[in-house]
């Protein structure tokens, strides 16, 4: 009886977690489908990007700066022990554009916009709004979700090349003033190892995260239920399921776009 | 009186294993005020927003002018449901802007109106239901309960629509404030020939509002006859409700 109740068990959860990812699949292609047919809301999709991108500037600077200073602390006292200290400058430029930027923008946006907008949209979910928006000629996915994607899809690109700056700066500050290395000397091996490429595959999986953080907060807050505790259960589900989704494809993309 | 601008037969909807709407017939005459009564949890908020295509029902059929809107391509249901003008039960108003943009914002998606003209006339829309210009640039955070309400039937009688569905409209207002609401939803009824249909626990705005009543019960509408017999017919379902009586058949199909 009990090994019948558990296949019973992993057989519903197994049909619940393929229904989830249809459910999401069919919300995510009817949100990209609204981004490229008109009307566009321009006054939203400002709005988005202000929600999103500029007010998200603080935390993405901040960490960066402190990431890009530890990793060359941290180089340090273990490079110096092989007498590789040379190679700092280089590990702290190739870590910050290549992998920490966007992973790191990603989880902090994740924590900050991903859940306001779950929680933006599960309030207008449970108090009618989004109803309240198709009695009015207006479509809800094209409304609401079509310019929080397309706005997270630009925006996160954007911080990460502000990340990437103050990555290195934090490094270059650490390395110059702490460590003892000369300013130029620095700077010359942080950009000699440099490849666009590196910049260039970093903003990509920025660009996928950015979508993933608007994806995951708009679908669980539109398919909110059930009054204040419901905005909150979708919310976590947005922030926790768009952080282990970033973690995810960040493999899947470093595969894809650095081992050949 | 053959061709009702709403005609619903055998409208079902069930969530999960509770059966909500059990096979509902209404027929809404062009032109005249339908008010549907039912105790709490019945069904009614369900029904409305099943004709709106809010709500999907299981089976039945909703005709708006003639036309199926259940099984019509999704463009023309769309066209026939932009007639109706929806005042939802909690008001429902957008909090991320002021008040005139509410009230406006059917007729800027539509394209009627201008940005720039569009706070002038919510101002006047404002005026209709009692409201001030002064809380025209207010959120509706900032309004109280009664405000909102008020706010949320300007937003949607602004387009001046051919059907009016009105979900407890004079619920949380006080007594005065309600009948100035009740005068203000003949009115508008009576001078754009609107079709309505509105939602009350009031027995005293039901026979102002309204020229039909409709009892909703275990899911069907036992009973429907001119809103002025509300309190005076001999079907007991309806006697107990509208005289509000603690014993009859409304408490005994609890007991079951
Ligand atoms: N989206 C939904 N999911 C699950 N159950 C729902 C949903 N919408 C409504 N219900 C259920 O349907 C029933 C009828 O709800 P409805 O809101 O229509 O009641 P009502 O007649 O309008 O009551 P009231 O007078 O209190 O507003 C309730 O039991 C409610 O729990
Ligand atoms: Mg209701």
């Amino acid at each position: 009886m009990k090994a019948l109740d558990a296949v019973a068990w992993l057989g519903a959860s197994v049909l619940a977690l393929v229904e989830y990812i249809g459910e999401l699949g069919i919300f995510a292609v009817s949100g990209v489908s609204h981004v490229f047919r008109p009307p566009w809301y321009p006054r939203q999709l400002g709005r988005a990007f202000l929600e999103i991108g500029y007010f998200s500037l603080p935390v993405v600077a901040l960490t960066a700066l402190f990431t890009g200073m530890v990793l060359a602390l941290q180089s340090y006292t273990g490079f110096s022990r092989f007498g590789a200290e040379s190679a700092i400058a280089s590990v702290v430029v190739l870590s910050v554009t290549r992998e920490l930027g966007p992973v790191l923008a990603g989880l902090m946006v994740s924590g900050r916009a991903g859940a306001a907008i779950a929680a933006e949209l599960g309030t207008m979910r449970v108090t009618d709004q989004i109803d309240a928006l198709s009695t009015l000629s207006t479509e809800p996915m094209k409304y609401l979700v079509a310019p929080r994607l397309l706005a997270a899809t630009i925006a996160l690109p954007l911080l990460v090349v502000l990340a990437d700056i103050l990555g290195v700066m934090g490094g270059y500050l650490v390395g110059v003033y702490k460590l003892g290395f000369s300013s130029g000397g620095y700077l010359n091996s942080t950009f000699t190892n440099l490849q666009t490429q590196d910049v260039v595959s970093g903003l990509i999986k920025a660009a996928v995260f950015g979508f993933i953080i608007a994806l995951m907060g708009c679908f669980n807050g539109y398919r909110s239920r059930g009054g204040a505790q419901g905005v909150g259960a979708a919310t976590t589900a947005a922030v926790v399921s768009a952080s282990i989704l970033i973690l995810a494809l960040d493999y899947v993309l470093t595969q894809v776009l650095f081992v050949k | 009186m053959s061709n009702p601008k709403i005609r619903i037969r055998g409208l079902k909807k069930h969530f999960g294993p509770k059966k909500v709407l059990d096979g509902i017939d209404l027929d809404v005459e062009v032109g005249t005020g339908m008010v549907v009564i039912g105790g709490s949890g019945t069904g009614k908020s369900v029904l409305l927003k099943s004709i709106l295509g809010l709500v999907t029902p299981d089976a039945g059929s909703i005709e708006i002018d003639g036309v199926d809107v259940l099984k019509a391509p999704a463009r023309e249901a769309r066209a026939l449901r932009q007639q109706i003008g929806m005042l939802f039960q909690n008001g429902a108003l957008f909090d991320s802007l002021p008040v005139w943009e509410n009230v406006t914002f059917g007729l800027l998606a539509q394209k009627k109106l201008s940005r720039a003209k569009a706070r002038d006339m919510a101002v006047e829309i404002l005026a209709q239901v009692g409201l001030g210009a002064d809380v025209a640039g207010l959120s509706p955070a900032d309004l109280s309960g009664g405000m909102q309400k008020r706010v949320g039937l300007a937003r949607a009688i602004a387009a001046r629509p051919a059907i009016m569905f009105f979900d407890e409209p004079t619920t949380g207002l006080d007594p005065i404030m309600g009948a100035v609401i009740d005068e203000l939803i003949v009115d508008c009824v009576k001078r754009l020939g609107s079709t309505s249909v509105a939602i009350t626990h009031d027995m005293a705005s039901a026979q102002r509002i309204a020229d039909k009543a409709a009892m909703l019960f275990e899911g069907k509408i036992t009973w429907t006859g001119p809103a002025g017999e509300l309190l005076t017919t001999s079907d007991p379902v309806v006697d107990q409700f509208t005289h509000g009586r603690a014993h009859g058949p409304i408490q005994m199909a609890l007991r079951k």
